[in-house]
């Protein structure tokens, strides 16, 4: 440390998207859902005007995308003047949906307000254990009208299928669906281990034979697309040798703000500990983008620790993701265990090498849900 | 990979895509589903040519007469950035 010099610090380059976590309510209740244990209810949500400017100050530091999820964004009734107020200020909107929702009705009133593109969630190809996973009869069924409801409107479409043990037999089923609906991209997006995932993680995690074959089916299945349809894959990191950039690197390209208007880097920062993330309500977006000490905290490569420091790869995965770092070592400072440089990567080798043979039930998301049930399995020490 | 493309095929951008100038980078961006593109000055040059009306050779005429470059090399250049982008999800071909 020196006293006398302060530690000179560059301009971040500006965001490229903002996640508006809009609100936690779902109709759906999604066992590997990405929001925190703790969901916020409804009378904390921010109000439509401060959305509205948590947008035009995004697109002033230079956001170029907005994405509205949640919970279920459509669930919020001023979603349509929201997409309006991105239109008008440029910034590409994309709807990330569950399309329960949807309607003739209500997507008139996204395509009016102007809405660029809608990414439609599918628990399963198969109706019936598509619908046991989101705890609601029915909703399969609605999905595939949804899916026709934006195909016909001429919107662009990107079905997204999230895999797990369940189903990962019928990714093959899933990609005809996409290519069927002349979906433009598709996500093939494994379950991502934070939040309520990892709470569900037993129930979840694919074997590896299962991770290999949906990997050779998207491999395959891309050769055949090229230049029709993108396939976005996604892997869990418990097989893996390197990391994900998790976020394309901390508080490096995307803004994340909860329904009640945290500003985080990710999704799953909440779940840091010794972190105050500022309120939207309070600080401004560029104030919190270049100065939140929660943004600066694993922004660039000073922060990391060996192996990562010296790293060729350090610019490449940026450490990877801090939130796995402490869910898996209790330290949000070590190298991400999914890297086989690790010295915890035993951990996330432990988890899948215990992954027990029979799945246990799914905890679903609800309110209170998470400390009803047992602890779940966790690496420790 | 740039598989030959035939100069009759009209790129335009996919349903989705943008392509507009952003006044904070001071550069022109590509946005499409989840996914973002500041393409260099040469695709720019390019890109501002693609309105789904004009065929490749059409671009390429045109290029080729504002750069000094022979029209083979541009012919080369052109099809393997709009096939590059159209496997990225941004154009269709």
């Amino acid at each position: 440390m020196n006293a006398i010099e302060p530690t000179p610090r560059r301009a971040a380059e500006p965001p490229l998207g903002l996640i508006l976590e809009l609100t936690h309510r779902c109709p759906l209740q999604c066992p590997y859902c990405s929001n925190p244990l703790e969901l916020a209810r409804a009378s904390a949500e921010l109000d439509t005007a401060s959305w509205c400017a948590v947008m035009e100050q995004g697109a002033a530091l230079g956001a170029l995308q907005v994405h509205f999820t949640g919970g279920e964004p459509m669930a919020r009734k001023d979603l349509p003047a929201l997409v309006r107020r991105a239109a008008e200020l440029g910034l590409y909107s994309n709807l990330i949906t569950s399309g329960v929702l949807l309607d003739p009705g209500s997507i008139a009133g996204l395509i009016a307000a102007g809405i660029d593109h809608i990414q439609l969630s599918f628990q399963d190809i198969d109706g019936a254990a598509g619908d046991d996973v989101a705890g609601l009869s029915g909703a399969h069924a609605r999905k595939l009208q949804a899916a026709e409801l934006i195909k016909s409107s001429g919107l662009p479409l990107t079905l997204n299928f999230v895999i797990q043990r369940r189903n990962a037999e019928r990714v093959p089923r899933m990609l005809a669906l996409a290519e069927e609906l002349g979906a433009g991209r598709v996500e093939i997006a494994h379950v991502q281990y934070y939040g309520w995932g990892l709470r569900n993680r037993a129930a979840l995690l694919p074997s590896r034979e299962q991770l290999d074959f949906t990997t050779e089916v998207v491999e395959a299945a891309r050769a055949r697309l090229k230049g029709r349809m993108v396939i976005d894959y996604v892997v869990p990191d418990y097989y893996a040798r390197r990391p994900k950039a998790c976020m394309g690197g901390w508080a490096r390209r995307e803004m994340v703000i909860t329904p009640t208007g945290k500003a985080m880097p990710c999704h799953a920062a909440d779940s840091l500990p010794g972190f105050a993330f500022a309120s939207v309500t309070e600080v401004s977006l560029a104030e919190i983008w270049h100065a939140d000490p929660a943004f600066l905290r694993f922004r660039g490569t000073a922060w990391m620790p060996e192996p990562c420091q010296s790293c060729d790869r350090r610019e490449i995965d940026w450490g990877g993701c801090r939130c796995q770092a402490f869910a898996m070592t209790g330290d949000p400072e070590r190298t991400d265990p999914a890297c086989a440089l690790s010295p915890d990567h035993a951990l996330m080798q432990a988890v899948a090498f215990e992954r027990p043979e029979i799945a246990p039930a799914y905890v679903y998301r609800r309110i209170g849900a998470a400390e009803a049930a047992e602890a779940p399995v966790e690496a420790a020490d | 990979m740039s598989a030959a493309l035939a100069e009759d095929v009209v790129p335009a951008f996919r349903p989705g895509a943008k392509f507009r100038f952003d006044a904070v980078r001071k550069a022109w961006v590509v946005l499409a589903p989840e996914r973002l593109f500041v393409p260099d000055e040469p695709a720019v040059a390019v890109l501002q040519l693609v309105d789904g009306r004009r065929s490749l050779g059409a671009i390429v005429d045109d290029l080729a007469a504002r750069f000094n470059a022979p029209r083979p090399v541009i012919a080369e250049d052109v099809a393997a950035m709009l096939t590059d982008l159209a496997a990225k999800g941004a154009i269709r071909l």
